[in-house]
């Protein structure tokens, strides 16, 4: 049904006259800020680092392992954000994940651990939901509490020790198998990717949480119901959270409290870069995948050209104010 | 005398009893009582903060009534909400539009109520039929006469003013099967366009679909409508037959220099 695109307006307006914050041209360069970042990133490294092995399998491999937890997230930041929300609290629920999962397993076996896990998920999603919508407080001061709230829960339930996860069918299952060549975390990205794409694109769901978020006044009035919708965004935040923590403690065979704490920034900056806009009403799910596919390629270019890690850093934060530069702008005052 | 008890005989599609809101301290809304008839089109005015909003938003759920009730076909309303109001056959262009501005055409007029998939499974977890629904915004558009000007898939955000109140008023009718209430529905248009959903409102009429038009365009409401009723600071302040009426008059009632014989 992609026939009936081309109609001519031939009353359209000049840009001042519709409302606010939303003008769109018929070009935009917030779709196109993640291909063409992504391209030129690719293209840049590919050049300067192609006798290092930045196109070599293994490495590619190592990317795609190092971005599954953080393109999960995205995901799950897409929905947050195109409803109008945002969620704080992520880096705080891969840590409490991560150590539940590994508690469970020790204490109480395999379905026990994933369990664990999962329901800590379900469990921070449905509180950072229900304060939001019941003490109808922005998720961003709400999430920006429970980050701490959760990173303490974290710290406390070890008091501060690793716990190690020996079960190896667990570890095998969340980010230490392979698929083939690939390591598993592939096989958890597609399928998230999938899951995500056709929830935000296919279902109507997709369709209410962008009403949520692009008009809550005018989706209310047609009876959507918004509370509804901005208690599952954060659920599904966290559950993506609670996935990516569950990898991570897969990958490196044990938890820690620290697990998770640097990802907030990075997942924001994926999405953000992928043309989803933080208030609301628009994103895009490949767009995640890519730019959080571009924030990890960034690191391991740098970390191949012998970049430390300060200069990782500096670099990143670059990248980041170019595209947000292009990708985010505002129409002029 | 009040026109609604010349109408003959018969249970009036929506009955509005004894209705009041209040803001705070604020009464916004006092001892409102409304009849509509099926096929009838009641005209509502009123000087701004007269309550005309406040009325529609009551009657279409949107406000919870602190006094009074609303039915609707007998049926009373209670408190459920936009979602009930439009099951009992209420449907409205509010003021505001309601329109989602990232969403395209066809997303709007099917917002919250999407055709679903009709394959098993998929049904259930809600996929969209986005086929049958641009095919069905594409009738609703022709309906309204803009069939050829905007596509289905362009988003609100890139329409005139014009386009979004069409596609507001294309949302109500395409889905009315009672009663249509149209806020200020001409406010942002050009002259053909305004015409256009005059002769709407008629077509509407002729279906039997009774419609409630709010607007300060006085001559308007003299032009298409068979019985006017007009608030002011929150009462009901006349109710009368068209025929009765003349310019002057109305403008008298909504300015508050001439009462309704009690």
């Amino acid at each position: 049904m992609m026939t009936d695109h081309p109609v001519t307006t031939t009353d359209r307006p000049p840009a001042e006259q519709t409302t606010g914050l939303t003008d769109r041209h018929a070009f935009r360069w917030t779709d196109i800020t993640v291909y063409l970042g992504f391209v030129l990133v690719f293209g840049f490294f590919a050049l300067t680092l192609h006798d290092k092995g930045f196109l070599s399998a293994q490495n590619a491999t190592s990317i795609v392992s190092q971005v599954t937890p953080i393109a999960l997230m995205a995901f799950g930041a897409v929905f947050v954000l195109t409803a109008g929300e945002i969620d704080l609290s992520i880096g705080s629920v891969v840590a409490m994940s991560a150590l539940f999962t590994a508690l469970g397993l020790r204490h109480f076996g395999l379905p026990a651990g994933i369990a664990f896990g999962l329901l800590t998920g379900v469990g921070a999603g449905l509180l950072n939901g229900l304060l939001i919508v019941g003490l109808r407080v922005p998720s961003f001061l709400i999430t920006l509490g429970t980050m701490q709230l959760f990173s303490g829960i974290a710290q406390m339930s070890t008091q501060l020790q690793d716990v190690p996860i020996v079960n190896g069918t667990y570890t095998t299952l969340f980010g230490s198998g392979t698929v083939g060549p690939l390591s598993d975390a592939v096989v958890w990205l597609v399928i998230g990717f999938i899951v995500a794409q056709i929830a935000y694109r296919n279902l109507a769901f997709g369709w209410r949480v962008m009403a949520t978020g692009s008009s809550g006044a005018s989706a209310r009035a047609l009876g959507v119901n918004t509370r509804r919708v901005r208690i599952s965004v954060m659920m599904i935040s966290s559950c993506t959270a609670a996935l990516a923590g569950m990898l991570y403690a897969g990958e490196v065979q044990g938890a820690v409290y620290t697990l998770g704490s640097s990802d907030l920034l990075t997942v924001l900056a994926g999405v953000v870069i992928g043309g989803t806009s933080l208030f609301g009403g628009q994103g895009s799910i490949p767009g995640a995948l890519l730019g959080s596919i571009l924030m990890a390629m960034i690191v391991n270019g740098l970390v191949l050209m012998g970049a430390t890690v300060q200069q990782q850093i500096v670099v990143q934060g670059l990248i980041i104010v170019a595209a947000v530069a292009v990708s985010q702008r505002q129409p002029a005052e | 005398m009040s026109a609604a008890t010349q109408k003959e005989g018969g249970e009036p599609l929506l009955r509005v009893s004894g209705l009041g809101k209040m803001f705070g301290g604020l009464r916004a809304l006092k001892e409102i009582d409304l009849a509509v008839w099926p096929g009838e089109v009641v005209g509502l005015v009123g000087d701004n903060g007269a309550g005309k909003s406040t009325l529609v938003r009551c009657i279409a759920g949107v406000y919870t009534p602190d006094e009074g009730e609303v039915a609707v076909g007998g049926v009373a309303m209670g408190h459920g909400g936009p979602k009930h109001a439009a099951e009992l056959g209420i449907e409205v262009v509010h003021q505001d539009l309601s329109l989602v501005i990232h969403g395209d055409v066809a997303q709007n007029l099917y917002l919250n109520r999407e055709i679903r998939s009709r394959i098993p499974g998929l049904k259930q977890i809600g996929w969209l039929d986005k086929a049958a629904m641009r095919a069905g915004a594409r009738a609703i558009l022709d309906q309204v006469g803009m069939g050829g000007t905007v596509s289905v898939r362009q988003r609100v955000s890139d329409l005139s003013g014009g386009q979004r109140q069409c596609v507001a008023i294309g949302r109500a009718i395409g889905w009315s099967r009672r009663i249509v209430f149209l806020d200020e529905p001409t406010a942002a248009l050009g002259v053909r366009q305004t015409r256009h959903v005059l002769d709407l409102i008629m077509r509407l009429q002729n279906q039997g679909i009774a419609v409630v038009l709010i607007s300060h365009n006085m001559e308007q409401v003299l032009e298409v409508c068979d019985r006017v009723v007009v608030l002011r600071l929150g009462r009901k302040v006349a109710d009368e037959a068209v025929a009765a009426l003349d310019g002057p008059t109305l403008v008298g009632y909504v300015t508050g220099l001439r009462r309704a014989e009690a």
